[in-house]
């Protein structure tokens, strides 16, 4: 689905390999019979048919196309203690930093004051990973960027249709810089959905929360 | 019988240095007695055949060690290899397997297709069967009734996965077997405590079978937490909850 950051996960990851793929949007309003029949436990986009086999779970099918095109360009670190801490560090994203996101997107005033600052706080426990590297992977886009690198694109996104000030030179300097330098990179930067349609698309679907909150 | 030992005697002709590499060379493991994720954690070791150091947490007065070594979630389990620490028993499961690649059986399947599946089932043990299960038991009335639902619908999916093998991973047991294996011996305690079945023979025949295979596997069979001990805590957190929602 064109506006989806975890689908894009998946065409970064593709992408980096080299691996030519045909991409099938999903209304998810009205989900096709085929995505049904690949996912029938989640029924979630995005999947990956791989020579008629359906793979689900973006941060799943990121790994299987690193261990299936295992010759092309590294996602993972080579050394198992660093592929346990990128792993740790995309759960710890997954699981806690998209959660705090969701709220800012939802909320105003003194309420969404509180959810940002919370936000923050787990935006700088994610930074952590950064300290003295280029990008999550060391000198070079790896997995982990891959899977938190969403927010780069959409995250000054949603503080502009939201109006909250997260990501800032003061509060998380490290993932600012990182945002710059990983929307820099070609191959990221080619499989972005266009900022103006999802500019609109995200101003629509918060006039529609905050108004049913 | 794999080893639980708190301290380490050392040689006394063992240099200061050499003591320190040793002591940072032994795996260690933070855990709590009552904790299914430190289980897991602990028959993966011994499916690998390593030797570690168990420390007890009193999670209600955590160490320092454990805060230092899982300042982000300040959990466990974590383990210790070589002086860095490894939290989140998912990560967990999967360096150990490969950090001790050559090591006894095989945790994840070799082909990326089957790896990639055995993930997914992780995933779904977790984030769509685990919720509902503990909504049945911590709950009472119509919001029961409802989680008791939703987790048989989804024990259904599971059920059909398994499809009469011996074990997720087919003969031997791996990371879903592992990952899911405490239900084996949560879901009778929560049935005795809430005194309904959840895993009923008529529906839900393969995973009857598989809990047995788990449970009355080599690995497993000879290191479970105490039954009634944990019972007792099931209970206690069962009755909380209730208060609570009074």
């Amino acid at each position: 689905m064109w506006a989806s950051p975890m689908a894009i996960r998946v065409e970064w990851a593709l992408r980096l390999k080299g691996v030519e793929y045909e991409y099938v949007d999903e209304d998810l309003g009205n989900k096709s019979e085929a995505l049904l029949r690949y996912n029938p436990v989640t029924k979630k986009i995005p999947v990956l048919v791989d020579d008629g086999k359906p793979i689900a779970e973006s941060t799943i099918i990121v790994e299987y196309i690193d261990e299936t095109w295992k010759d092309g360009y590294p996602l993972m670190p080579a050394d198992p203690y660093e592929r346990a801490q990128a792993r740790f560090w995309a759960r710890f994203a997954e699981d806690k930093c998209n959660a705090a996101l969701y709220p800012i997107f939802v909320t105003t005033g003194e309420a969404q004051r509180k959810v940002v600052h919370e936000a923050q706080q787990c935006l700088k426990t994610l930074e952590t990973a950064l300290k003295g590297k280029k990008f999550f992977g060391g000198d070079n886009v790896g997995y982990l960027d891959i899977i938190v690198g969403w927010f780069a694109h959409w995250l000054p996104l949603i503080e502009e249709v939201s109006g909250a000030s997260v990501v800032t030179d003061e509060e998380l300097p490290l993932m600012k810089a990182w945002f710059d330098r990983f929307l820099a990179v070609d191959v990221i930067k080619a499989a972005l959905p266009d900022r103006d349609r999802l500019l609109a698309l995200n101003k629509a679907r918060r006039e529609q929360l905050v108004s049913s909150a | 019988m794999m080893k639980r030992n708190l301290t380490t005697h050392h040689s006394a002709t063992l240099s200061a240095m050499e003591r320190q590499e040793e002591d940072e060379d032994r795996v260690k493991l933070f855990g709590f007695w009552s904790s299914p994720y430190v289980y897991k954690v602990e028959w993966a070791l011994r499916i690998k055949g390593i030797q570690y150091d168990y420390i007890e947490e009193n999670l209600e007065n955590k160490s320092d060690q454990l805060l230092e070594y899982n300042p982000v979630h300040k959990k466990v389990p974590v383990l210790i290899y070589q002086g860095k620490p490894i939290a989140e028993s998912e990560v967990i499961l999967e360096f150990i397997d490969e950090a001790w690649k050559h090591h006894g059986d095989r945790i994840l399947p070799e082909d990326p297709y089957d790896r990639a599946m055995a993930r997914f089932w992780v995933r779904f043990g977790k984030d769509t069967l685990s919720p509902p299960i503990w909504k049945w038991f911590t709950t009472q009335g119509q919001e029961q009734e409802a989680a008791y639902a939703a987790a048989v619908e989804q024990l259904q999916i599971l059920e059909k996965e398994l499809d009469g093998k011996r074990f997720f991973a087919g003969e031997k047991m791996g990371l879903v077997d592992l990952s899911l294996g405490p239900f084996s011996y949560i879901i009778p305690i929560y049935e005795e405590i809430t005194g309904v079945k959840l895993i009923k023979e008529e529906k839900l025949p393969s995973l009857l079978a598989w809990m047995d295979n788990f449970l009355n596997s080599s690995i497993v069979r000879e290191h479970l937490p105490p039954m009634d001990k944990l019972k007792l805590r099931c209970q206690a957190i069962r009755e909380a909850f209730l208060k609570n929602t009074n």
